[in-house]
Formats: C-alpha cells, sequence, structure tokens
C-alpha cells in the first residue's frame, strides 16, 4: 500500500532498478522491528481506562522515579555541556602531550557496554573506592545515592556534548574574532559576545543529545544507584519491576510517559535551537 | 618575548582548560576503564583466566556472538536497502521515513526490550497463541535477538544515507546505460563505493550488539548458561560477589570496546572522505 503510493509520487524517471524492493524490504523491515512493537506501547495501558492510566503513572513511587530520571539527566546535561565546552575547545584549539589518547577516550561511554560501565563506576566511588576514599572524609556519598546516579549519567553524556561541538569548533574560522579583537573586545568578550552566540545551536544539540540519552539510560545507573524505593531508584528499572510482576499496563504506561516527555523536550530545544540559529 | 596573538588565549586561560579537560577525562573515563582492568587481575592473571573458563561464561560468550551474527547482517541488509531507496530515489514521505529510521536512538533501552514483552511475553498481544503452539520469544533466543535488532536498528542506514545522498545516481546509471544489469551495477559501482563507510557502519553496530544490556536484560529471563549474554552475565556475577569473574568478562568486554575504538579512529583517520560520520564535520 505505502510503496504503490509513495511510487506515485515520482518526479523523475528513474532508471535505477530496485525502487520497489529495497523501499518494500526497509518498510516492512522498519513495521516489524520498530513501528508495531511502538505502536503496542502506545496501546497498552489503555487497558485501564483513563483514570487507570493516570493512577498508574502519579503513584508516588512512580513519580519519584520520573522525577529522579529527568532530574538527574537534567543535572548531568547542564555539567556536561560545561564540562563539554571546556574539553572540546581544549582538544580542538590547543596542544598537548596525550591529546589524542583524550580525544579517543571521549568516545569510550559509546562502545563500553553499560553493565562494564555500571560495576566500574559503582567500584570507583563505592566508599572502599579509589575515588570514593577520597570523598568519605569529606562525608560526601556518591555511590547508593542520587548523586551516583548523576555521576553515571555524565559519563554517559559527555561524549554526545565533544562530538557534536568539535566539527562547528574547527570550522569556526578566526577571523570574526580577529575583527573583535581589532575593535577592542578582550578576549573573554569576545568569548561571550562573539564566540558563544555562535557555538549556542550546537551547544543545545550536544546537550540535547545527552540529555536524551540520559532519560532512559538503565546499565550504567543500576548498580551505582543502590536502587531504594522513592529514592535511588529510577523509571526504567521501576518498568522492568512492574514487567516481573506482571503489571505490563503499568510497566507501559511509564514508558509511554517517558517517551512523550523526552520528546516534548526534544521538540522545545528544538525549537529553541532553530531560534537561536535565526537570532545570529 | 613572543607576543599572544589576537585569536589566542592567555597562556593561563590555556593551561587552566588543559588541565581541566585532562583531569576530566581521567576522573570520568579513564578511571572506570583502569578499573576494569585492576579489578580483574586483583587476584592474578591466572586467576582471572580461569574464571572465563567457566561454563556459563564461555555459554554467555556462545551466545553473545550468535546473536550479534543474526542481528548484525538482518540490520546490515536493512541499512543497504533502506539507504538504497532513500538516496537513489524521489518519494514523498522520504523525511518522515528517515526520521523513522533514527527513532531507536531515542528510545530508552529498556522501553526497547518492553515493547517485545507486551507482544511476545506470557500476557502480551501473541502470549497465550505463542504458549498453545510451545514457541518461546521471551527468554530465549529470539526476544534477545529482536531487542539487539530494535537498539542496533540505526547504525548502518544512518552511516549509508548521507554518504550515499553525496554521491548521487549518475555512476550507477551511467553502468545501466552501458548494459550492466541492476545486481551488477551495485556489486561493480555502488558497493565499492560505500565500502568503507558500510564497514564502518557495520562496526558501530556490531560493539553495540555485543554490549547492549539494557534491552536484552528485559527480554532475557537471565537464566544462566541459556539466556545470557556477556553483559548480562556481568551482571549476574557481580550481584553474586564473584568480582573477580564478573570482572574478567567485564574486561573481555572492555577490549572489544578498545578494540572497535581503535578501528574506528582508523577508518577515520585512513578513510576519512569516504565515511559519512566524518564527512559531513
Amino acid at each position: 500500500m505505502a510503496a504503490l503510493t509513495l511510487s506515485g509520487s515520482w518526479k523523475r524517471k528513474n532508471a535505477l532498478p530496485g525502487f520497489g524492493l529495497s523501499l518494500g524490504f526497509t518498510l516492512s523491515y522498519l513495521s516489524v522491528v520498530v513501528l508495531i512493537p511502538l505502536a503496542a506501547l502506545i496501546i497498552r495501558p489503555w487497558e485501564l481506562g483513563f483514570d487507570g492510566f493516570i493512577a498508574a503513572v502519579t503513584q508516588p513511587r512512580v513519580l519519584a522515579a520520573l522525577k529522579l530520571s529527568f532530574g538527574a539527566a537534567a543535572i548531568a546535561a547542564v555539567v556536561n555541556t560545561f564540562f563539554g565546552l571546556m574539553v572540546a575547545w581544549a582538544l580542538t584549539r590547543y596542544r598537548f602531550p596525550g591529546k589524542r589518547l583524550i580525544d579517543a577516550l571521549v568516545d569510550l561511554p559509546f562502545a563500553l557496554p553499560t553493565s562494564v560501565a555500571g560495576i566500574a563506576l559503582c567500584t570507583l566511588y563505592a566508599p572502599n573506592g579509589w575515588v570514593g576514599e577520597l570523598l568519605a572524609p569529606l562525608n560526601i556519598k556518591v555511590a547508593y545515592t542520587p548523586l551516583g546516579v548523576v555521576v553515571a549519567l555524565i559519563f554517559i553524556g559527555l561524549p554526545f556534548v565533544v562530538r557534536t561541538l568539535q566539527p562547528v569548533l574547527a570550522d569556526f574560522g578566526r577571523e570574526p574574532e580577529e575583527a573583535a579583537a581589532t575593535l577592542g573586545a578582550g578576549r573573554f568578550q569576545t568569548f561571550r559576545r562573539i564566540v558563544l552566540p555562535a557555538l549556542a545551536p550546537a551547544l543545545i544539540t550536544g546537550a540535547a543529545l545527552a540529555f536524551a540519552r540520559a532519560v532512559g539510560e538503565y546499565g550504567s545507573v543500576i548498580f551505582i544507584a543502590g536502587n531504594l524505593p522513592m529514592k535511588s531508584e529510577i523509571a526504567p528499572l521501576l518498568i522492568i519491576i512492574k514487567l516481573e510482576q506482571f503489571d505490563y499496563a503499568g510497566a507501559a504506561a511509564i514508558g509511554v510517559v517517558m517517551l512523550a516527555a523526552s520528546f516534548l523536550i526534544l521538540l522545545a530545544l528544538n525549537v529553541l535551537q532553530v531560534w537561536t540559529a535565526e537570532k545570529r | 618575548m613572543r607576543t599572544r596573538g589576537a585569536t589566542e588565549d592567555h597562556p593561563l586561560m590555556r593551561w587552566l582548560l588543559t588541565a581541566v579537560t585532562i583531569s576530566f577525562v581521567i576522573l570520568f573515563l579513564l578511571l572506570p576503564l583502569i578499573t576494569v582492568f585492576a579489578a580483574a587481575l586483583e587476584k592474578g592473571i591466572a586467576m582471572a583466566w580461569n574464571t572465563l573458563g567457566d561454563p556459563d561464561t564461555i555459554s554467555a560468550i556462545e551466545l553473545t556472538f550468535i546473536t550479534a551474527l543474526i542481528a548484525v547482517p538482518l540490520n546490515t541488509a536493512f541499512g543497504v536497502a533502506a539507504a538504497w531507496a532513500v538516496s537513489k530515489y524521489d518519494f514523498r514521505g522520504k523525511s518522515i521515513l528517515t526520521a523513522f529510521i533514527d527513532l531507536p536512538f531515542s528510545v530508552s533501552p529498556v522501553i526497547a526490550g518492553l515493547i517485545y514483552v507486551l507482544i511476545f511475553g506470557l500476557q502480551g498481544w501473541m502470549g497465550p497463541w505463542l504458549r498453545e503452539h510451545d514457541i518461546k520469544i521471551i527468554f530465549a533466543l529470539p526476544g534477545i535477538v529482536l531487542a539487539t535488532m530494535f537498539v542496533t536498528f540505526p547504525f548502518v542506514a544512518r552511516e549509508l544515507i548521507p554518504l550515499m545522498n553525496d554521491q548521487g545516481r549518475d555512476e550507477e546509471e551511467a553502468a545501466m546505460s552501458l548494459g550492466a544489469s541492476g545486481l551488477q551495477t551495485f556489486f561493480r559501482v555502488t558497493l565499492p563505493s560505500i565500502k568503507w563507510g558500510l564497514l564502518y557502519g557495520v562496526l558501530l553496530c556490531n560493539a553495540r550488539a555485543m554490549g547492549e544490556f539494557g534491552a536484552v536484560s528485559v527480554v532475557s529471563g537471565h537464566i544462566r548458561g541459556q539466556t545470557n549474554t556477556m553483559p548480562l552475565h556481568v551482571e549476574v556475577l557481580y550481584n553474586d560477589y564473584q568480582f573477580v569473574a564478573a570482572f574478567a568478562v567485564a574486561a573481555v568486554l572492555a577490549l572489544l570496546a578498545l578494540v572497535t575504538l581503535t578501528l574506528k579512529s582508523f577508518l577515520e583517520w585512513r578513510y576519512a572522505d569516504e565515511i559519512a560520520a566524518v564527512h559531513r564535520h
């Protein structure tokens, strides 16, 4: 069906074969693996009725988990935007020993399985771990607290910010900065008035990508979080707990809220990004 | 003394930013990586090596490879077909199609597992029917493969689409007009020009397929020696306080990640022009 209506709108005669085959395979595979299962997610919670759906997602434990997942993801995204900018800046503008190694390491969270990252972070920040034992005398507890969730989400989100900023920084010519300097602007003024506005769209994109990944993150978080209900239990874990109790509709309800909320936030950031790009 | 250029940062600033960068990366990225190997080797390399010989660990390694061997070729075939359709033809709804292809990247891995439980699980849409016919999908290999396919779905397509869009269709049309068949055109003209991009996409797809944890965790059931992949086995061993064994498996996965990163850096450096992910920048 879809292939027929699509092929009806060919603009110019195309001599290459395989349109029906490749598009047909693409659409069938996409439907079976992605679209139909996602439809199942969106339909399932409504068997509870509208009131039942609202009741399921406003349980105190569910609300606490959603608040933690979104809140910790937001904090981690802000931290990553700040430090990601510094890392990207140093990597594109400066030369220092070990730069290539640092640059390659930035991709590590993309490549390392999340359960491996999870047990490593937990061991590192536990009270007897390398970092944890330095923080213990200061009375800072990271492992098994919401702070641990933020630490794991910083780990997982950093490459999104750095890898989005790097190409933009590399393409950004020195001319506007030179012009600003000629006109008497100080280095900081140039950065704030010239460089930062130019980087804003990329910063927002990077932050949005890091945030979206962090909201749904599971593996790297569950070990270090301690998973105390109402305190350090993330929303994805609660989905799994509901599934284990055969509360499919309840699990799906949390999933729908997570999806809807992340799409709304991403949409808002997208609008903001277009707006900052136009403002320049 | 050399004077500082107008667009150069103050030396103190440069020193500060470099120090922050190095410390931040060491603290958040390098230390966790070192921890994996240090914890695995804490009781000596022989001990770590021996734990890898455990039958449950071996079966986890096997399952990981089997899963990747099914999911990666399927997603590769899909990626090539999708990129061919999107880049070589004009049709309405193209941008929606590409947006849908990227969709799995913005879905939580746990939700990626959940959606298949909702369909194939005991109380899922097809649950009762599957049970009657004694077909196991959830808590078995098919579910693990499906969840893996979902989370690795976009990798090949999203690398190939921009690459093939840039290449257009002139060369293929020339080959066809000279009498080549469709298949000949694909294998002799298209494939050679996308091979490095394709390899790059497959590399990333495979790394994620072997390392996926969240999605697979939901559908696997964690049955030892049967439905545990390596990332899941890490969790099982760790929760069992078998730390050396857990970190030994984790170290194997970390080595795999390092090999992937090395190959990725190599491809980005050597074939920068033929890889869209680098090209775009």
